[in-house]
This record gives structure tokens, C-alpha cells and sequence, in this order.
């Protein structure tokens, strides 16, 4: 049955989705860290340069090593997943496909995520 | 008369010039630049991913990784990777200095945006000139 009610008069005093900011605020907040924790890694990865396996296994797994590494990851696969977002969002317009590409989006910042965030604990905990 | 509205009816208006119209500016450029650096760190967090997987299986595996570093592709990617970062960093820079509501006049606009790219391309040859030297 079609609805006489505008869109407008739909949405009008529901406010908005209240994500807006959120999504804004998260991004710039995780964009000052990946200022520092790049700058970090690209220190640790010169750092690693022609180390042997062991030495490389000994670093990674140094406290203060594994924490700058796990907070690069949390950041990083943040940043990177509602930066993907927004691209899809700019330029995906079949409700569908945009859809399964925003779920598809995290699926990947989720893997990347785990994975990394894994590896790095096994090497500073595993045997 | 012609059918000017309603629904499905999409009259023949004159649109406003799309990005084809316009000389590419430096600032529209970096634009489009970040956008692009930033989608290409989405897949080379893959990369990144696979480092610590390496690191994380032990040195067999740990070594076949290095090897592949070791080849000249390899060594073209991260080339490619260590630009990438570090343009998508200065334009990340540039665009929190025009978020705090500065830098918005067009000389200031021209100055970050060349500074930008020229930064993360002295920074790129030094992370680079470090490497050759065996690193730090």
C-alpha cells in the first residue's frame, strides 16, 4: 500500500543516526596513533634488517615490542575498516552489493586483525 | 507539454560539471592520491598479516618469507609499500592540520599539498638509503 506520509515526514524528529560523529571522531583518533605506531614499525622493520630468526623472534616478543605491535594492529585494522567503508559507501550504489561488500569489509579488517594479533601473542607467550 | 515530474520521470536538467570538466589542481589530486594509498595499505595489511604469521610459525616458514622479500618483486612491493605509508601518513598530516580549521587559504592549501608529496618522498629515500646501508 503506498503511503501518503513524505520521507521527510518520516524521519523528521528521529534525529539522525548518531553515527556521524562517531565514525569521524574514531577515524581522526586512530589516525594520530598510526602516525606513531608507523613510525614505530617502520624503526622495527630497518631494526630487523638481516637479523637471524632468533633474534627476530626475541624482539617481536619483547613487552614493550608486542604491545606497540598489538596497538599498531588495533588501530591500524580500525582505521583501515571504516576507511574502506566510506569508499564503498561513496561509490557502491546498489543497496545489495553495498551490503555484502560492508559485510565482506569487516570479515577482512577482522581476519587481518586476528591473525596479526595472534601471531604476535604467540610469539611473546608461545613456546 | 513534457512530463516534468512524477515518479520514474527524470527530467533533462543541465547537471553541474562533473570532475572531468575542471584542470586537475594539486590539492584535488592528494585528494584522490590519499584515497587510493589508503585502499592500497588495506591490501598490504595482508602483507603485514603475513610477516608476523611467518615470524609467529617458525624459521623455516620465517625464511621462505624473507626469500620472497629477497626478490626483486619483492623488493619493488615493499618500495611501493614504504611510499605508500608515508604519503598516506603526510596526507593523513595534512588533512588533521585542515581539521583543527587551519590552512585554508589557497596559498597555505598549495603549500600543504606540494609539502605533502614531497615529504613522503624524502621519506621514502631515507627509510631507503638506511636499507641500502643494512639498516639501522
Amino acid at each position: 500500500m503506498t503511503s501518503m506520509r513524505t520521507p521527510l515526514k518520516k524521519v523528521r524528529y528521529l534525529g539522525s543516526a548518531k553515527e556521524g560523529a562517531d565514525h569521524f571522531w574514531k577515524q581522526r583518533v586512530t589516525a594520530v596513533a598510526n602516525i606513531f605506531l608507523g613510525v614505530f614499525l617502520v624503526w622495527l622493520i630497518a631494526s630487523l634488517l638481516g637479523a637471524d630468526y632468533a633474534t627476530v623472534k626475541q624482539k617481536l616478543g619483547h613487552p614493550l615490542i608486542a604491545v606497540a605491535l598489538l596497538g599498531l594492529v588495533v588501530s591500524g585494522t580500525v582505521h583501515m575498516r571504516i576507511g574502506m567503508q566510506t569508499i564503498i559507501e561513496d561509490y557502491v550504489h546498489d543497496e545489495g552489493l553495498k551490503v555484502a561488500a560492508l559485510v565482506l569489509n569487516t570479515f577482512f579488517a577482522v581476519f587481518v586483525a586476528l591473525a596479526s594479533l595472534f601471531s604476535i601473542l604467540k610469539l611473546s607467550f608461545g613456546a | 507539454m513534457a512530463v516534468t515530474s512524477g515518479h520514474g520521470v527524470r527530467p533533462d536538467r543541465p547537471l553541474s560539471p562533473h570532475l572531468q570538466i575542471y584542470s586537475p589542481l594539486i590539492n584535488m589530486v592528494m585528494s584522490i592520491v590519499h584515497r587510493m594509498t589508503g585502499a592500497a595499505l588495506y591490501a598490504g595489511s595482508l602483507l603485514l598479516a603475513w610477516w608476523l604469521i611467518a615470524a609467529a610459525t617458525g624459521p623455516d616458514y620465517y625464511n621462505y618469507f624473507l626469500s620472497w622479500c629477497d626478490t626483486w618483486f619483492g623488493k619493488l612491493v615493499l618500495l611501493g609499500y614504504t611510499w605508500v605509508l608515508m604519503h598516506h601518513m603526510m596526507g593523513g598530516v595534512r588533512h588533521l592540520i585542515w581539521d583543527s580549521g587551519h590552512g585554508y587559504d589557497l596559498r597555505t592549501v598549495d603549500i600543504l599539498s606540494w609539502g605533502s608529496l614531497a615529504a613522503s618522498l624524502l621519506l621514502t629515500a631515507i627509510v631507503w638509503v638506511c636499507v641500502a646501508m643494512g639498516g639501522i
